[in-house]
C-alpha cells in the first residue's frame, strides 16, 4: 500500500492544481461541464456557419469556440479558406474533377453518437500537447531537451498537406487508391520524416556531444525555412475526409485525437515501464557515466528518446494541420515546445534528469490546455493571455516545491501558534 | 575547557534513527579523532555540528554558548571550518579565486581586488608551508594540492575549530606527513581539529583523543594513549579483540587455478599508459601496486572498454576480444568496480534495488526484462549476504553511507556473475570491519573459481590478498611477483625502483 501511495505521490500537486482551475470554471464559467451527446447528422450538425446557437443558451459551438479558441489558428483557417476559394477556382477552370466536398466540420464518426462540450473540446485542442509532452518527457529524463519539436510539427503538416495535394490532384504514386485510402501515405511520410528529424537530433547530442539545447536549436531555426520549402511558401489546405478525421472526427463517443493521445500514451507507457527502456533512460539522467561503466549503452539510449520525441511531434503536426485543415508552416505548433517543455515539469519529472512521470506529463498537459481555454471563454485578450497563465504556472511550481511548502506551513503554524498565545 | 560540546544530539532520517542521543566534547588546542564503521553517524553528527542539517533533538554548544547554526555559512561565521571528503572547490576556476570565494577582497569601488586576493591566498597558503602559482587553474594540480588548498580555504576565516572528514583517503604518504605537520602546527596555534578517517595508524600518529560511534550511540571518549589499537577496533565494530584476530586469520588464500581467464599483450594507449602484458586465471587474485596516479587505474579501464586500446590484443576465455566500451565487456562477464564511487558508480536517485539489477539488466538489453519480484529477491539476497545496512531495497543509495554504497556496487556486480572482477581502490573511504568483509568475500569469490584483480593503495592489502602483484611505475609495468616472493618489502623496491 505504501508502495503505490509513492507511485502516484508526483500527481498529487497537478491533479489538485487541474481539480482547482476546475473549480474554478464550475463556479465562473456558465456551463462549463456540460457535455451532450450529438447524432451526426450533417443535415442537422449544430456546427453549420452562420446557424450560431441564440445569445441568450449560452453554450459554445465549435465554430464560435473554435473562432475564439485560438486565434493563431484561427486567423490561418481564415487565411486557409481564401486559399481554398482561389483554388476552387483554379480547379475548376482547369477542368479537373474536384474532390467531393464535405461540409461537415466533424468528419464521420463510427457509431453515429458523439460527446460534445467544453471538457471534450480541452482533450481535442490539448491533444497536441498531450503528444508532444510524451516525447519531451523521456527526453528531459535524459537531462535532455528538445526545442525543436514545434518546427518538426510544421515540417511534418506541411510535407502531409502536400503530399495530399498532389494525390488530390493525381501526381503522385498511390493516387489510385482513392482518396478514403491514400490519405495513409501523407500520414506516414509525415510521421518518418518528423522522425528523421528525431534522429538528427539525437545524432548531434548523443552521437556528437553537442549540448542539447544547443543542437535542437539549430532544427528549431531551420525547421520552419524546412517546412517553407516544402509548401513552397504556401499555405496548402487540404480537406481529404481520412487527413481532417485525424482531429475533427469522433470514434467511441470521444474525437478521434483523445484516442489517438491514449494509444500513444499506452504504447510509450509500456514501451518503458514495461522493458528495462525506462530504468535506463533515469539512470542515464541521473548519472551517464555511472551508467556508462554499468554496461549501458547511454548513447543509444539517448538518441533513442530524441527519435521518438520526433515520432510525437510528428503526430502532433498531423493534428495540428488536421485540426485546421490546412498546413500553415508559420504558425503550425508555434511556442508548443514551451507548452511540451511546461507540461513535462509540472507532471513532476525534473530539468535535471532522472525520475519521469508520463501520467504526470498528461496531466500537466491537460492543465495548460484547460488554462488556455479557460481564458479565452474569459475573453481574455490573446495578447495578455501568456501573463495569467505564467501566473498559473508559478503556483503550480511553487506547490510542487517541498521548501515552499514547508515555509508556507511555518509561516501558518507560526501564526496558530501566536494565535494560540493571545 | 570545552570548546565544542554536544548534548543528547537525536537525528531521523526517513524513519531510520541515525544518531541516537551523542554527547560530544572538544578542548580547545587538541586534535580529536571521531571514529567508526560507515553509518556509525559521524558524518551525521559533524552536518549537524556544521549546521548542513538541523537535529531532531539535543543542543550544540560553541564557545559556551548554545548555537542553532541555521548553514554551513553561518557557522563558519561562528569559527567552525570544514573541509569534506569529496574536495568541494570549484576545479575550473583559478586556486586563488577558490580560496576567496564568496569573501573576496574589495576595491574602494566595489569591485573585486584581484592583486589583492592573490595576496591574500598566497598568505593562507604560507600558513600550510605550500608555494604554487596561484593563478592557475585548481584542476591543474594534483588531488593532494586541491585537498590542501581546500584546508587553506577553511583556515582563511578566523577559524576556532577545523573539521577534518577524511583528508587523507587521496594522499600518499609524503603528504599525509605534511598535512600531519601542518595539524600540529595548527593545534600549538590552540586550534582544535576533529579528524574523521579509517586510517588506524593515522589516528595514532596525531591525535590526543579519541570518541567512538557505533550505529549512531555513543561508546565513549579516551586518551589516544589508554586506548590500544586492538581495543579500538574492537569498540568500533562492537565485537571483543579475540574475535577480531580470528576475523583476521580467517582469511585462507585459495592456491588451486585453473585455466587462463583474460590474457593481454602490449595493450595500451598512447598518452594513457604503455604497453603492458596481463594475465589472469581462475581462481587468482593478481594485484595492481604503484603509487597514486603510476597507471593502475588506467590498466582497469582499458581492460574493461572505457579507454579503449589502441595497442595490442586481448583474449578471454581463449577467444579474442576487443573490449572498446564497457557494453562489450560487460556482456563478456568482465566487471569493474571504480575508483570514483559517485562518479562512475552509484545512480543516485534509483532505489538500492535498481541499483544492484542496472549492470545484469544492462546485459540483458532493454527487452529481456526480470519481473519485480525476482528483482526484489535479489536485492534481499544481496543485502543480507552483503550485509547492506537498510531497511530496505526500496531505500534511495544517495541516503546510504559510502561503505554500505560500495557493497551495493559490489552487488551490482556479483549479480553479473562475473568471470573476471576488477575491484579499484575497494577499500577506500570504508571502516574496517567492511574492509575485512570485502576482504574475506575477494577470497571466496576466487575459491569460486573467479579471477579478481585487485587495486589498492595500501601495500599491506595487496601483499596479504594476492597471489601475484603486477607493479607499474610512470605508467609503465616495472615489474612482476609471484608467490613467496610477495612481500611488502619487495613491492617497494620495485616501486621506488
Amino acid at each position: 500500500m505504501n508502495k503505490t501511495s509513492n507511485k502516484f505521490r508526483h500527481l498529487v500537486w497537478p491533479l489538485v492544481s487541474l481539480a482547482l482551475l476546475l473549480l474554478f470554471n464550475a463556479i465562473f464559467t456558465d456551463n462549463f461541464f456540460k457535455i451532450e451527446i450529438k447524432k451526426q447528422d450533417s443535415a442537422q450538425a449544430p456546427s453549420v456557419p452562420g446557424n450560431p446557437p441564440a445569445s441568450g443558451t449560452s453554450w459554445i459551438t465549435p465554430e464560435s469556440y473554435e473562432n475564439v479558441s485560438d486565434p493563431t489558428e484561427a486567423a490561418a483557417k481564415a487565411a486557409a479558406e481564401e486559399v481554398e476559394a482561389a483554388k476552387q477556382t483554379v480547379k475548376e477552370s482547369a477542368g479537373q474533377q474536384a474532390v467531393p466536398e464535405k461540409k461537415d466540420d466533424k468528419g464521420v464518426s463510427i457509431f453515429g453518437y458523439y460527446l460534445y462540450g467544453t471538457p471534450i473540446d480541452i482533450l481535442n485542442q490539448g491533444s497536441k500537447v498531450m503528444v508532444l509532452a510524451i516525447g519531451m518527457t523521456l527526453v528531459i529524463a535524459t537531462g535532455g531537451i528538445d526545442i525543436s519539436v514545434g518546427a518538426v510539427m510544421a515540417i511534418a503538416g506541411a510535407i502531409a498537406a502536400l503530399l495530399i495535394s498532389m494525390l488530390d490532384a493525381g501526381t503522385c504514386i498511390g493516387a489510385g487508391m482513392g482518396p478514403s485510402v491514400y490519405w495513409i501515405i501523407p500520414v506516414l511520410a509525415a510521421l518518418v520524416l518528423a522522425t528523421i528529424a528525431g534522429f538528427w537530433n539525437g545524432m548531434l547530442v548523443a552521437g556528437f556531444g553537442i549540448q542539447p539545447m544547443v543542437a535542437t536549436l539549430v532544427l528549431m531555426v531551420a525547421g520552419r525555412g524546412v517546412a517553407q520549402l516544402i509548401t513552397d511558401g504556401q499555405i496548402i489546405t487540404f480537406d481529404n475526409p481520412g487527413l481532417v478525421f485525424l482531429c475533427n472526427g469522433h470514434a467511441l463517443f470521444l474525437p478521434f485525437s483523445v484516442w489517438i493521445v491514449v494509444a500513444m500514451y499506452v504504447i510509450f507507457g509500456l514501451l518503458t515501464r514495461k522493458t528495462a527502456f525506462g530504468l535506463f533512460i533515469e539512470s542515464v539522467g541521473n548519472n551517464e557515466r555511472a551508467s556508462r561503466y554499468a554496461g549501458i549503452e547511454a548513447r543509444r539510449i539517448k538518441w533513442l528518446t530524441y527519435v521518438i520525441c520526433g515520432f510525437c511531434a510528428g503526430m502532433a503536426g498531423l493534428l495540428a494541420a488536421s485540426n485546421i485543415k490546412c498546413a500553415d508552416s508559420n504558425n503550425a505548433g508555434l511556442n508548443l515546445e514551451l507548452d511540451a517543455i511546461l507540461a513535462t515539469v509540472i507532471g513532476g519529472t525534473s530539468m535535471a534528469g532522472g525520475r519521469f512521470f508520463l501520467s504526470g506529463s498528461l496531466v500537466g498537459a491537460i492543465l495548460i490546455q484547460t488554462l488556455t481555454t479557460t481564458m479565452y471563454m474569459k475573453n481574455v485578450s490573446p495578447a495578455i493571455v501568456a501573463v495569467p497563465k505564467a501566473m498559473v504556472v508559478i503556483i503550480v511550481c511553487l506547490l510542487q516545491s517541498p521548501v515552499f511548502r514547508a515555509k508556507v506551513l511555518s509561516i501558518f503554524a507560526s501564526k496558530a501558534a501566536k494565535g494560540g498565545v493571545q | 575547557m570545552e570548546l565544542l560540546q554536544t548534548k543528547g544530539i537525536e537525528k531521523q532520517f526517513l524513519g531510520v534513527k541515525a544518531l541516537k542521543g551523542v554527547d560530544f566534547m572538544v578542548k580547545a588546542g587538541e586534535i580529536h579523532a571521531l571514529m567508526g564503521e560507515n553509518g556509525a553517524g559521524k558524518s551525521t553528527l559533524i552536518k549537524i555540528i556544521t549546521g548542513v542539517y538541523p537535529a531532531s533533538a539535543g543542543s550544540v554548544y560553541f564557545n559556551g554558548k548554545e548555537c542553532k547554526f541555521r548553514s554551513p555559512l553561518d557557522a563558519e561565521h561562528a569559527g567552525i571550518s570544514t573541509v569534506y571528503q569529496e574536495v568541494n572547490l570549484l576545479p575550473d576556476l583559478s586556486v586563488a579565486e577558490n580560496i576567496c570565494i564568496g569573501r573576496e577582497p574589495r576595491t574602494k569601488l566595489g569591485f573585486i581586488d584581484k592583486k589583492e586576493r592573490k595576496v591574500q591566498a598566497r598568505k593562507a597558503l604560507a600558513r600550510l608551508d605550500i608555494d604554487i602559482n596561484v593563478g592557475e587553474n585548481l584542476s591543474s594540480y594534483s588531488v593532494a594540492i586541491q585537498q590542501l588548498v581546500a584546508i587553506a580555504r577553511a583556515l582563511d576565516v578566523d577559524c576556532k575549530l577545523l573539521i577534518l572528514d577524511e583528508p587523507t583517503s587521496s594522499l600518499d604518504e609524503n603528504e599525509v606527513k605534511e598535512l600531519f605537520k601542518v595539524m600540529k602546527k595548527l593545534r600549538e596555534e590552540g586550534m582544535a581539529i576533529i579528524f574523521i578517517t579509517h586510517f588506524l595508524d593515522q589516528v595514532y600518529e596525531v591525535s590526543d583523543r579519541i570518541t567512538i560511534l557505533r550505529d549512531g550511540q555513543l561508546v565513549g571518549s579516551y586518551e589516544a594513549k589508554d586506548l590500544p589499537r586492538i581495543e579500538m577496533v574492537a569498540k568500533m565494530i562492537g565485537k571483543t579483540p579475540d574475535e577480531i584476530n580470528q576475523m583476521q586469520s580467517s582469511i585462507v588464500k585459495n592456491t588451486k587455478f585453473g585455466d587462463t581467464v583474460y590474457e593481454a599483450k602490449g595493450i595500451g594507449r598512447v598518452g594513457t599508459i604503455s604497453p603492458v602484458d596481463v594475465s589472469i586465471r581462475e581462481g587468482e587474485q593478481l594485484g595492481l601496486a604503484g603509487l597514486l596516479g603510476s597507471g593502475r587505474s588506467e590498466v582497469a579501464q582499458i581492460i574493461f572498454g572505457v579507454d579503449p586500446h589502441d595497442s595490442g590484443t586481448m583474449t578471454m576465455c581463449g577467444k579474442t576480444v576487443n573490449f572498446n566500451s564497457p557494453q562489450k565487456a560487460v556482456k563478456a562477464k568482465v566487471a569493474l568496480i571504480a575508483e570514483d564511487r559517485k562518479v562512475t558508480g552509484i545512480i543516485p536517485d534509483l532505489t538500492i534495488r535498481e541499483n544492484i539489477m542496472l549492470a545484469l539488466q544492462a546485459s540483458k538489453g532493454i527487452w529481456k526484462t526480470m519481473t519485480l519480484k525476482q528483482q526484489e529477491e535479489m536485492a534481499e539476497k544481496y543485502i543480507k549476504l552483503l550485509r547492506i545496512k537498510t531497511p530496505s531495497g526500496e531505500q534511495l543509495i544517495k541516503h546510504l553511507s559510502g561503505g554500505n554504497q560500495q557493497k551495493v556496487l559490489i552487488a551490482r556486480w556479483l549479480a553479473t556473475q562475473p568471470k573476471l572482477l576488477i575491484l579499484d581502490e575497494p577499500t577506500r573511504g570504508i571502516d574496517v570491519g567492511a574492509k575485512a568483509e570485502i576482504e574475506a568475500l575477494t577470497q571466496q569469490l576466487c575459491g569460486e573459481g573467479m579471477a579478481v584483480i585487485f587495486i589498492s593503495s595500501e601495500l599491506e592489502e595487496v601483499v596479504r590478498d594476492c597471489d601475484r602483484v603486477i607493479v607499474l611505475r610512470d605508467r609503465k609495468k616495472v615489474g612482476e611477483i609471484a608467490g613467496s616472493d610477495i612481500s611488502l618489502k619487495n613491492v617497494m623496491k620495485l616501486i621506488a625502483g
